[in-house]
């Protein structure tokens, strides 16, 4: 009898080797008692969809630094969803043109966490996301 | 369809969300697994124990890819592999950090394998309450062989000895003397004992010392258990030396069906999962029919030395537990 825990991977697809705000953000939520599947560097959208599937993720959280969003997001939201996750939320982190954001979105991404945002936003959000809480976003 | 069916029919989004049911603990898992209970007991369970560091994650990789090239040449078997990871939860938040997938790059793209990562949640010996459970599913989804990865163990964290068939337990070059090799505890569940990172200084110590301490058993324990556990260098970032231990580990399976040594483990493991939920059951039940307040008064003489903790367990168990 243990309680629904929140399930979250964190993912780095691409080329782009600066995972430091990938483990603070895996940090910060591990500390709000989530379960954080972390998977590393160097992702395929196929090894993320696949992560995400096997762990029965909640959440699929992706950090990005090199400017490969507009490939990489769409090819990732297009591979959960087939795999039939219609559910999974996806957030994105890293450095995204304010131009990109509202593409990302229409792809179905939910936030995108620029460089800055204070990790209790993002723990509150993406619990809201899966809980369905009201947002306590600062 | 409901889940078990499903994941009978091969769904893996079904197998993915059952295993969360079964980790939960939900009503739907639980009629779940009565369902698939009949499916189960075809699979070979592996689990892959040693220090935290040592490289469990990295040999598994390498495993999981080898069995898989393996059983595609033995037809007549599933060659599809399951793998669970665990890793411990904080205890102070009950959050986990799961890195296991990071290490096992080059079967994360692979459908045939399935793997999951698990929470310790609160368990100590090494696996997650419901690892047992999710090995379970696992099977009767037809995956075959299963690994199962411990939390990073330190000397007693063996209770992957009751789940698993066959038991490697991993070292690495330059921990510790040869007494602690004879300490009771982890080494001595090995079935298959492996020495990683084979290409560091130290190989030829560690290996020596476990030598001596497999020569240290005695001659009649050894006649009568027939199987003396090999020691294996490996070095798992490479590939060097997992064949051979693929080969040991389908030696074992063949000793443990000659002997029939599979079924009298099948049923210490049988009996110590009936056990469990046996106590389970009883205390949930007779929690269920202790009056309001009654465990509070009774922690209240505790600690005002009324009584002792004994005496109080006593009178509390004077409320039998309801019928179902």
């Amino acid at each position: 009898m243990t309680e629904k825990k929140i399930r979250v991977i964190i993912a780095k697809p691409g080329l782009d080797g600066h995972d430091r705000g990938a483990k603070v953000v895996a940090r910060a939520l591990r500390d709000a008692g989530m379960e954080v599947i972390y998977t590393g560097l160097r992702q395929t959208p196929e090894m993320i969809a696949e992560a995400a599937l096997q762990e029965d993720a909640d959440v699929v959280g992706i950090s990005i630094l090199s400017g490969a969003h507009r490939t990489l997001l769409p090819r990732i939201m297009e591979l959960i969803r087939a795999n039939g996750q219609t559910n999974v939320k996806v957030f994105v982190g890293g450095i995204i043109p304010d131009a990109d954001v509202i593409f990302l979105k229409e792809c179905g991404v939910y936030a995108i966490y620029g460089p800055g945002t204070p990790t209790t936003q993002i723990v509150a959000e993406v619990r809201a996301a899966v809980l369905g809480e009201p947002q306590t976003a600062a | 369809m409901d889940l078990a069916a499903e994941v009978r029919a091969g769904s893996r989004l079904a197998l993915a969300r059952l295993l969360t049911e079964v980790e939960n603990g939900t009503e739907q898992g639980k009629a779940a697994l009565d369902t698939l209970f009949p499916y189960t007991g075809h699979a070979h369970l592996i689990g892959i124990t040693g220090s935290p560091g040592t490289g469990k994650s990295s040999l598994v990789n390498q495993l999981a890819r080898t069995f898989r090239k393996f059983s595609a040449a033995r037809v007549e078997e599933s060659n599809r592999v399951g793998v669970l990871a665990i890793d411990p939860s904080s205890p102070f938040t009950g959050g986990a950090l799961l890195g296991d997938r990071i290490r096992m790059r080059d079967i994360s793209g692979d459908p045939g394998i399935f793997i999951r990562s698990m929470a310790s949640r609160g368990a100590l010996g090494g696996l997650a309450h419901a690892t047992a459970a999710a090995a379970q599913v696992l099977d009767a989804a037809g995956y075959n062989p299963i690994l199962i990865e411990t939390v990073g163990a330190g000397q007693s964290e063996v209770d992957i000895a009751r789940l698993a068939h066959t038991v490697i337990v991993l070292q690495s070059p330059g921990s510790g003397d040869d007494i602690q090799a004879i300490k009771a505890g982890i080494l001595e569940i090995a079935d298959i004992l492996v020495i990683n990172k084979a290409d560091q200084t130290g190989v030829e110590s560690t290996e020596m010392a476990l030598r001596a301490m497999l020569d240290l058993v005695s001659p009649s324990s050894r006649e009568s258990s027939g199987w003396i556990p090999p020691i294996l260098r490996t070095v798992a970032t490479t590939g060097e030396g997992i064949q051979e231990v693929c080969e040991a580990v389908y030696r074992h399976q063949a000793y443990l069906q000659a002997s029939g040594e599979r079924k009298q483990r099948d049923y210490l493991r049988l009996t110590s999962e009936l056990n469990c939920l046996i106590s389970d059951l009883l205390v949930q039940k007779w929690r269920a029919s202790l009056p309001d307040g009654a465990y509070h008064q009774a922690l209240e003489k505790i600690h005002s030395r009324e009584c002792s903790p004994l005496q109080a367990a006593l009178e509390l168990l004077q409320f039998s537990p309801k019928k179902v």
